[in-house]
Order: structure tokens, then C-alpha cells, then sequence
């Protein structure tokens, strides 16, 4: 037994030593098909371990502008997801290979361009998802507590430049606009028992503010009805069971879906089932409610005196076209208003241009790529991920999404279409970066980090406690 | 605890099929003790491979998209990610979540009498996931909640790809 304990504990030692490690100082290989991925979320790890596995020579930089990798998975899945993190043991995999480095802390575009990165690697993979927000572009936007539910998440799990997001929830009500996975995310955070979400890894800053919410309802507004909903069960499903927490459908609402779901395909057919069946049979009781409101649109938000929100104007629509799961909303002379003190929007995401030499699609808020992830007019560029698709999907999309992309480079690198010879790789940028005194995180300084905030977790009892200054985080990569 | 061996205690620790654990040798130390952490901070814990009979096993065949047939020795009592996973068979990206019902990617479809004679339906949580994944077939389950019976000699399911599904229309 003592053999055993010693050999579990002896683990992250054991880690730490695994001499390929050291690869990450390592220079490049001349020769050697090197390409570059700018991003190191889901779509850049999935891409570059697609990559690896099918050429035995390719090495793989992964670029992030953060310290730390793993991008939406850090920061978008909600602390009380923590099987979704798993995904994370492969990225260590994939970061942990001979032919993979991380270079963290580089922000491409600022600190390198994309022109210098084409002329140091065969390949540019561009894999950094989405950065910025719809907005709705009505009066009263810029009001206090109207905030967008991206930078809402963000805060919560500990991303640097949302941490110190002025949240105030010393309010009863508050109104999500929108009907995706983030807006339930973001209703669940605010609606869980405060014990259970001091468990998970969120962050201790607004674990403090949160557990001073007066919040007791949570009103989810679409601008469509409940068959274009774009949120996916499982999250309805943990919205109908979360403890103390009543959920509100009105029957009007659904009135006679239960006829028309039967002809649906079966996922939206159990989506539709189980709101109608919370609806006719409301699940949970307690001192707070979550309840979904449909065929609404914003028009205006109204403050108080102190330049806060107090309400929501909204314009009521009707559905119009032949297809139930693609009507359009059709906005009719009606209205509504729903009070509330916090606004959070969560209407979508947009990309950003993060060099002018990309080319940019200023309507879809993404970079343009064809459907096989080459990015127009840009020959050695590809896309992977959100930034070229747009940000919808569970990780699985994005999943595939990076292994189509890693085939489509792969194949373009077998029959000669990007160049290999002359490039020098991660040598020649580091030199760059050394110049202007860039700080290069890399996947052992990574482990420093990840190291010290899970030891500062176990001392509160959470997973992990995130660094959420950069300095800090520099200052522990360094040590 | 004295009667476990080394090899048991570090099966109730760690999950078959965590990759933390080498899967040439089951006793590696974990890399990382986050694992364990987190596995006894998860709901539910979804593993069944604790208490299982490890002697007997049997074979199933998991054929790919392009018609390739992988074997795989199964021991009676594990799930199919565990078979997957212990047999280091090279699937794109099965099992991502490790087996907590976090995700889609262990999808296998099987035919209708072996699906029909399956001891156990698939709960509410398994079909939810899987009402995500690509392909989605009546005879559709997710491998890490079918547990390996006796009678599954010989059980071939095939593993759908889907990628030309993945990218949605924008």
C-alpha cells in the first residue's frame, strides 16, 4: 500500500521530468514541413494533432496570445461542465509531442504579423475563434447593467480582460437575450446554489459577487419560437432539475406542439418534448424561476435616473415561412416590457480582424474561407474552427472541423502545393519576438502555472483557482 | 485494501480509459492528479470498470467508414470506450469527454438485433448527447454506456465519421 501511495503522489514529479518536455527549446529541424497555428483553443489543439498523426516529419507551433493554452475551453465551458474539460488530458498530449510547441503570450498581429509567420512556415492555420459580439444597435445599449453575456462568461471563468467586468446583482430580475447554449450557461450560473458552484473552478471574484446576487428570476428571450430554439437538451434538461428553481413556460406558447414535434427529426423532437412536457407539468419549486419567453424582440432598454437598467422594450413577432425549424420572425405593432435591474446579451458571436492583410467579412463577423478551410486569396492560409464557420456547434463540430482542416494541409503538403524549403520556422520568430522583449510562454512554464493554480484551488477546495492577472501569470511561467 | 492489488487501487482511482494512463500499461502512474481530483468531483461517476469479471473476455470489431475492420478484445464487464481505449485502437477523436456523457464522440451504430438485444436502453442523458452526434441512427448508441456481456462474441458496430456533416450550413 505505501508502494502505492508513493507511486500516485510521485506523479507530477514524474511529469515534470518527461524529457521530451524539453523539446519546447528546442530549435527546428531544416527541412521539415513547419506550420503554425495561431490559437490554441479547441480548433487549434484538433488541428495540429490531426497534423501530427498524419505526417511523421510536419512540426507544429501553436501560438496564443494568452499565457495559458486551451483557449474557450479555459475560458467559454461553464465551471459546472467540468467533464467537457477532459478534452484538455488530449491537448496536453498533443502539446506534450516532440514535433509540437506552444508559444504563449505572442499576440499575432501585434507582436508578429501574419506576413512575417507566412514567410517563417509552410503553413498558417488560423484558429482564434471569435472575439467580439453582435450588438443590437438600439437605445439605452450603453445603459449600466446591459452587458453582453461573452464578457459575462469571461468573468466568471477568470479570463484576464473581463475580470474586472462590473457586475451588479442586486437585483431580482434579470432578462437573457437569447436562446443558445450561452444564454442557459449564463441563467444556470446565476440560478445554482452558490455551495455548489463554490465547488467548481470559477472564479474567486465573482464567486464573491454572486454570492451577494439577489437574483430570483432569470427570463430567457427569443426573437422565434420554441421550435427554433438554439440551445441543445442536455442544458434544457439541467435547467428543469436545477435544485430551488421553479421553471416557467407558458402554455401558450406551446399549444399543440406536441402534434407537430411528432414529425420532426428526432433531436428538435426531444428538445420540443421536453419543453412541452416542463410546460404542462412545470418541474421544481423553490424561492427562484427560470422562464422563457418567445416571438420577442428588443427595441429599447430603459434606465433608471442612474443611468441603470429597469426595463426592456420589446416589439412582439410573428413567425412567417413554410419550414417550422427556419421561419424568419416577422415583428407586428405589438409590444412588451419586462422589468429588470441586469441585461445580459447573448446574440451571438463575431470574429476579428487581427491583421490587416486578412482578408474580412465584415456581415458574418468571420474570415472568409471556402468549404475546404482555405482562406480566400490567401494561398497557405487556412482556417479552423469559429473563425471561418462562425461560432456555432458544440466542441464535437469544432472537433471535426480541425481534422477536415489538418487532411485538407496535409494533402495540399503531399502534393506540393506549399512550400518547405527556405522557411525557418520557429528560430526565425523567436528572434523577432526576443527583439521586442516578448516574454515566449511555453508548455513547460504552461505547467508551472497550471501547477501553482491547482494547488491554490485545493487550499479552497475548488479543481483550480485561476491566475487571472497576466502579469501574475508571467511572473510563475518565469519561476 | 491489503487484498488489491497495486493494478485495482489505481483502476478505482483512474478511469480505464483516462489518458493520463499509458494504455500499453494499465499501472503507469497517473501523469497528472488532476485526474483523480476531478473524478471525485464529477456527478456521476459513468465508469463501470470496477467491479468486473477479468477473466473472461470476448471479440468485437469496430468497422470504420472506409470499411476497415478494427478488433478489439473486450473484457465482459468494461464499456466500449474502455475496448477502444485499452486496445489502442486508432479512432479520430473517440471518447473526448473520457466517458462522462459530455459529448458525442464515441458514437457507434449497431445493427438492429444486436441493438435490440442490448441489456440495458439508453437512459435520457445518453440520448440527449447523442441527439448532437453526426449520423444519428435509430440503432445509435454512445460506447462508453454499452456495457461488454458474454454474448457479445463477434459483435461488429460500425463507427460513423460524418465529417462532410460537420460543417453547418451558414
Amino acid at each position: 500500500m505505501i508502494r502505492v501511495l508513493r507511486l500516485i503522489c510521485a506523479c507530477p514529479c514524474h511529469f515534470g521530468k518527461r524529457s521530451r518536455l524539453l523539446s519546447q527549446q528546442s530549435a527546428a529541424l531544416p527541412g521539415n514541413p513547419k506550420i503554425c497555428v495561431v490559437g490554441s483553443g479547441p480548433a487549434g489543439f484538433y488541428t495540429a494533432q490531426q497534423l501530427l498523426k498524419g505526417n511523421s516529419l510536419v512540426e507544429v507551433d501553436i501560438y496564443e496570445k494568452l499565457p495559458v493554452p486551451f483557449g474557450l475551453v479555459r475560458f467559454g465551458v461553464a465551471p459546472d461542465h467540468p467533464e467537457v474539460k477532459n478534452v484538455i488530458n488530449t491537448f496536453t498530449q498533443t502539446a506534450n509531442n516532440e514535433r509540437c510547441r506552444f508559444l504563449g503570450n505572442v499576440k499575432v498581429g501585434e507582436d508578429i504579423s501574419i506576413q512575417e509567420l507566412k514567410e517563417a512556415y509552410s503553413t498558417v492555420v488560423l484558429a482564434y475563434g471569435v472575439d467580439a459580439d453582435r450588438v443590437l444597435g438600439i437605445p439605452g445599449e450603453d445603459s449600466q447593467n446591459v452587458l453582453s453575456a461573452r464578457r459575462f462568461v469571461g468573468w466568471y471563468n477568470g479570463l484576464p480582460k473581463d475580470s474586472d467586468l462590473e457586475v451588479d446583482l442586486d437585483t431580482d430580475n434579470v432578462v437573457v437575450l437569447g436562446h443558445g447554449n450561452v444564454a442557459l450557461d449564463v441563467a444556470r450560473v446565476l440560478l445554482t446554489p452558490i455551495d455548489s458552484l463554490a465547488k467548481t473552478d470559477i472564479s474567486q471574484h465573482a464567486l464573491e459577487v454572486l454570492s451577494r446576487s439577489k437574483v430570483k428570476r432569470v427570463t430567457l428571450v427569443g426573437r422565434r419560437g420554441p421550435l427554433q430554439v438554439a440551445f441543445t437538451i442536455k442544458e434544457l434538461r439541467e435547467m428543469t432539475k436545477l435544485p430551488g428553481c421553479l421553471s416557467v413556460l407558458h402554455k401558450h406558447n406551446f399549444h399543440g406542439l406536441d402534434t407537430v414535434s411528432q414529425g420532426l427529426p428526432r433531436p428538435r423532437k426531444r428538445l420540443t418534448d421536453l419543453m412541452y412536457k416542463t410546460c404542462m407539468a412545470p418541474t421544481g419549486s423553490g424561492p427562484r424561476q427560470w422562464e422563457l419567453q418567445f416571438l420577442l424582440s428588443p427595441t429599447e432598454f430603459i434606465s433608471d435616473t442612474n443611468n441603470r437598467v429597469s426595463a426592456v422594450k420589446f416589439a412582439q413577432n410573428r413567425l412567417e415561412g413554410s419550414d417550422l425549424e427556419t421561419q424568419r420572425a416577422v415583428r407586428t405593432e405589438e409590444t412588451k416590457e419586462i422589468s429588470c435591474g441586469l441585461v445580459l446579451r447573448s446574440i451571438g458571436y463575431r470574429s476579428i480582424q487581427i491583421d490587416d492583410m486578412l482578408p474580412f467579412d465584415t456581415d458574418r463577423g468571420v474570415v472568409p474561407c471556402d468549404s475546404t478551410s482555405r482562406v480566400v486569396d490567401s494561398p497557405g492560409v487556412y482556417c479552423s474552427g469559429w473563425v471561418g464557420r462562425g461560432p456555432t456547434g458544440v466542441i464535437l463540430t469544432t472537433m471535426s472541423d480541425g481534422f477536415e482542416t489538418g487532411k485538407v494541409i496535409l494533402r495540399d503538403l503531399e502534393e506540393g502545393v506549399l512550400r518547405q524549403d527556405n522557411i525557418g520556422g520557429v528560430d526565425v520568430i523567436r528572434k523577432k519576438l526576443e527583439t521586442k522583449g516578448v516574454q515566449v510562454v511555453t508548455f513547460t512554464d504552461w505547467n508551472k502555472i497550471n501547477k501553482i493554480e491547482m494547488s491554490r484551488g485545493k487550499s479552497v477546495g475548488k479543481p483550480r483557482e485561476k491566475m487571472v492577472n497576466i502579469q501574475d501569470m508571467l511572473k510563475a511561467a518565469s519561476s | 485494501m491489503a487484498m488489491l492489488s497495486q493494478r485495482q487501487v489505481l483502476r478505482f482511482l483512474v478511469p480505464r480509459f483516462a489518458t493520463c494512463v499509458s494504455r500499453t500499461t494499465i499501472s503507469t502512474i497517473p501523469r497528472n492528479l488532476t485526474r483523480i481530483h476531478s473524478l471525485t468531483h464529477s456527478r456521476k461517476r459513468f465508469c463501470s470498470s470496477v467491479c468486473r469479471d477479468q477473466k473472461e473476455t470476448v471479440m468485437v470489431y469496430f468497422i470504420q467508414e472506409d470499411g476497415s475492420k478494427l478488433p478489439g478484445k473486450a473484457r465482459v464487464g468494461d464499456n466500449l470506450l474502455d475496448v477502444v481505449v485499452e486496445n489502442d485502437l486508432d479512432i479520430d477523436g473517440f471518447g473526448a469527454c473520457e466517458g462522462t456523457l459530455a459529448c458525442s464522440t464515441c458514437h457507434l451504430i449497431f445493427k438492429k438485433k444486436d441493438y435490440d438485444n442490448l441489456p440495458e436502453a439508453p437512459t435520457d442523458e445518453e440520448l440527449d448527447m447523442l441527439d448532437l452526434a453526426y449520423g444519428l441512427t435509430e440503432e445509435s448508441r454512445l460506447g462508453c454506456q454499452v456495457i461488454v456481456t458474454k454474448d457479445m462474441e463477434g459483435l461488429e458496430v460500425r463507427v460513423p465519421q460524418g465529417i462532410a456533416d460537420a460543417r453547418e450550413p451558414s
